[in-house]
């Protein structure tokens, strides 16, 4: 019997030193499946980082709701561009909100406040480029709540989504800068770097450039089991490759989540989530090129990137680890007037818009593009 | 006394340096290089005795190429990381020499654009070969058979579809492998999706099948001689022709434990074919791919070997690039 016992204690301890050496992250992991039975279409958590991700995703408590009726912000403020059809009251409500989110006062003193944005005793005032930047991207936000839903669905987005209390969302990409033509040897062919988002593997390190700024082909794989044309390449099938693993890295998930992984290509055995993500592609990439990169005269050179690009976003800009950003909270439904679809402007601003960068007589706030109210894209 | 019986080698038996059969009259250059000691540390694990060493011309052109290869990869990658040493240590296993870009197809692309990878591609090539070679003529000129030059002709076969016969057939050096460590296994699975996932590549079962099936028989036969070695097992050749208990009791375990089982002899062909069989289909189903097969799923499915899965959707997902205003 002792020998028995001491045997099984023998092979306990070998399976057990197997299994903690089989994994980077230690036992025990979470499955969820998601597929058929026995077809390994399972989501893997680790309970441990999925705490830590819960912590960072919590939402901030909404402020309280603003009064019915009075003024329109247009009306009294002046160079009120996005959001000057907002009652007094909804506007501040949505100035406070946008600090609290993007440049709170537990940030560094040079990007807490209001004037980060604006000019002390002059809120009217275009001269700082954090306004400028910050009402494109009201109009941004503004957009995507009222023409990605497709991708965003009733969840929406607001500034939060993105910054979480930050100047500068933490999850940005810009150009690599490639050595192809540097000198006679040491090519790396845009591969080969490890970084985090592509999730360390040496696959094409830039992938956003031909994929969410650019609008090159992502599929490669062959229609039919024998060739027929298909002159893609194992490099091209690397491009993709890399984007996708951005895609998993982004969001928390495995290839599965939207990929039966024995059919990568075939849609009809995929999850529904692929079809979102395959418009979460399309809408990053249509708001670099809307959005983003026409603010690169804007910003200075400091928020730039080593090849003078803006800074643009992709899936962890707003997803950050999560399958849905903020484990799929909806702030907007608390944001609603101001931030789920452009604010018509305000009746009266067509007869008496407040002239541009005038000095006003009270202090104006924040927001659109280039143009007065209205002008408010639709 | 120490037995030698078990799984680490306890007992080294310590002679003078053998110095080999006197060199062939076959216009080898050179001789052997020093007169060989015993090295206790090495002889844990092998023979104890290092040396003499005899290299030839194939030897030493292969260790020439060989080096040129490494020097030419190394630089590069070297290179790659601004000839920062720190950077080249720490990034190493994520640096490669790439093949040139698809559009060069097979010609000759700029040096930095893969020349330098079809240079290095050569000079390895040759240094297996002649390696290769110096195998094949080393056991010629010991009066041995030449099985373990064509094992490693089977791995050489391997290498030089994925690097060189396959590419051509596609029409560009771009469809070869990096020389790196990690891209080369990030290309083994970009190639697999590209073409429509590998596992469904007939060859490629085959060469699993013969991979673990030759780690399987190598583990059954190592045991088996262990076992079995304190009614002197190791000695299999003596016992081929004249079997003792330790041939009987190996026998008769594995009759009575699978039925069925192979001889002192046999034991080695089945080992020398597995392994050997491995590189080989797994070379023609690389081989296959792309130039007769594009996508192997769907090759599957037309074979039937394709399992079907009931819908656990609410409805198939539809391609939303094929709905009203999609684009891919």
């Amino acid at each position: 019997m002792s020998t028995i016992a001491g045997r099984l204690k023998w092979l306990a301890a070998l399976a057990l030193a197997g299994v903690a050496v089989a994994g980077c992250e230690r036992p025990p992991v979470d499955e969820v499946q998601r597929g058929y039975r026995g077809t390994a279409m399972v989501q893997v958590y680790n309970p441990r980082v999925v705490a830590k991700q819960a912590a960072l995703n919590t939402v901030p408590e909404p402020l309280a709701a603003a009064p019915e009726g009075g003024p329109a912000a247009g009306t009294i403020y002046q160079n009120v561009k996005v959001l000057g059809g907002l009652s007094i009251a909804e506007f501040t409500r949505t100035m406070t909100a946008m600090t609290a989110w993007v440049v709170p006062k537990d940030a560094a003193p040079t990007e807490a406040g209001c004037n980060y944005c604006h000019v002390g005793g002059n809120f009217a005032d275009d001269g700082k480029y954090t306004k400028v930047v910050a009402r494109k991207m009201l109009q941004m936000t503004q957009k995507i709540n009222a023409e990605w839903k497709p991708h965003v669905q009733g969840t929406g987005v607001t500034c939060y989504t993105c910054h979480r209390g930050k100047a500068v969302p933490e999850y940005v990409w810009f150009q690599d800068v490639d050595n192809t033509a540097a000198a006679g040897l040491g090519n790396r062919a845009g591969q080969n770097r490890s970084t985090p988002a592509i999730n360390g593997t040496s696959l094409p390190s830039d992938p956003f450039t031909p994929f969410l700024l650019g609008a090159e082909p992502i599929r490669f794989t062959g229609a039919t089991a024998l060739p027929t044309g298909n002159r893609k390449s194992i490099k091209q099938a690397e491009w993709t490759f890399a984007l996708m693993t951005h895609m998993s890295q982004g969001l928390g998930v495995n290839c599965t989540y939207c990929h039966n992984s024995r059919a990568f290509n075939d849609w009809s055995q995929s999850p529904p989530q692929r079809a979102v993500a395959w418009h979460g592609i399309r809408m990053a990439r249509a708001l670099n090129n809307e959005f983003m990169v026409p603010l690169t005269e804007v910003f200075p050179a400091h928020r730039k990137g080593p090849l003078g690009d803006v800074a643009k976003l992709n899936c962890a800009t707003c997803h950050q680890g999560a399958y849905k950003p903020l484990y799929g909270a909806s702030m907007l439904k608390d944001y609603v007037t101001a931030l789920a679809a452009p604010v018509p402007p305000p009746a009266a601003s067509a007869e008496a818009p407040p002239a541009e960068g005038e000095t006003p007589a009270a202090p104006a706030e924040t927001s659109s593009a280039s143009e007065p109210v209205s002008d408010v894209p639709g | 006394m120490a037995e030698y019986q078990n799984i680490f080698t306890r007992v080294q038996v310590t002679a003078p340096p053998y110095p080999g059969v006197p060199l062939p009259d076959d216009g080898s250059i050179g001789g052997r290089e020093g007169k060989g000691f015993l090295q206790h540390l090495i002889g844990k694990f092998g023979d104890a005795q290092i040396g003499p060493i005899y290299l030839g011309w194939t030897g030493l052109t292969s260790l020439l190429f060989g080096f040129i290869a490494f020097e030419i990869i190394g630089l590069n990658m070297l290179a790659s990381v601004g000839w920062n040493w720190i950077e080249f240590v720490r990034q190493l296993p994520w640096l490669a020499l790439e093949p040139p870009p698809p559009s060069y197809g097979l010609s000759f692309p700029p040096l930095n654009q893969g020349g330098w990878w079809l240079i290095a591609g050569f000079f390895l090539t040759a240094s297996v070969l002649l390696w290769w070679l110096r195998t094949y003529q080393r056991a010629k000129a010991h009066g041995m058979g030449p099985h373990i030059a064509w094992a490693f002709g089977a791995a050489i076969w391997l290498y030089l579809v994925l690097g060189f016969f396959r590419p051509i057939l596609m029409g560009s050096w771009g469809e070869a492998v990096p020389f790196g460590i990690f891209p080369h296994l990030d290309w083994t699975a970009a190639f697999s999706i590209r073409y429509g996932n590998l596992f469904y590549n007939p060859f490629h079962m085959l060469s699993i099948a013969f991979l673990y099936g030759a780690t399987l028989l190598f583990a059954m036969h190592a045991a088996t001689i262990l076992a079995v070695s304190r009614y002197g097992g190791e000695r299999e050749l003596e016992q081929i022709v004249d079997r003792g208990t330790a041939s009987e009791r190996a026998a008769l375990f594995w009759r009575w434990t699978m039925g069925f089982n192979a001889t002192m002899e046999s034991v080695h062909r089945w080992a020398w074919w597995f392994a050997i069989l491995c590189p080989i289909t797994g070379g023609i189903g690389i081989l296959l791919t792309g130039t007769v097969v594009d996508n192997w799923y769907l090759w599957g499915i037309k074979h039937h070997i394709v399992a079907a899965y009931p819908q656990v959707w609410a409805a198939p997902t539809v391609d939303p690039a094929t709905l009203p205003g999609g684009t891919p």
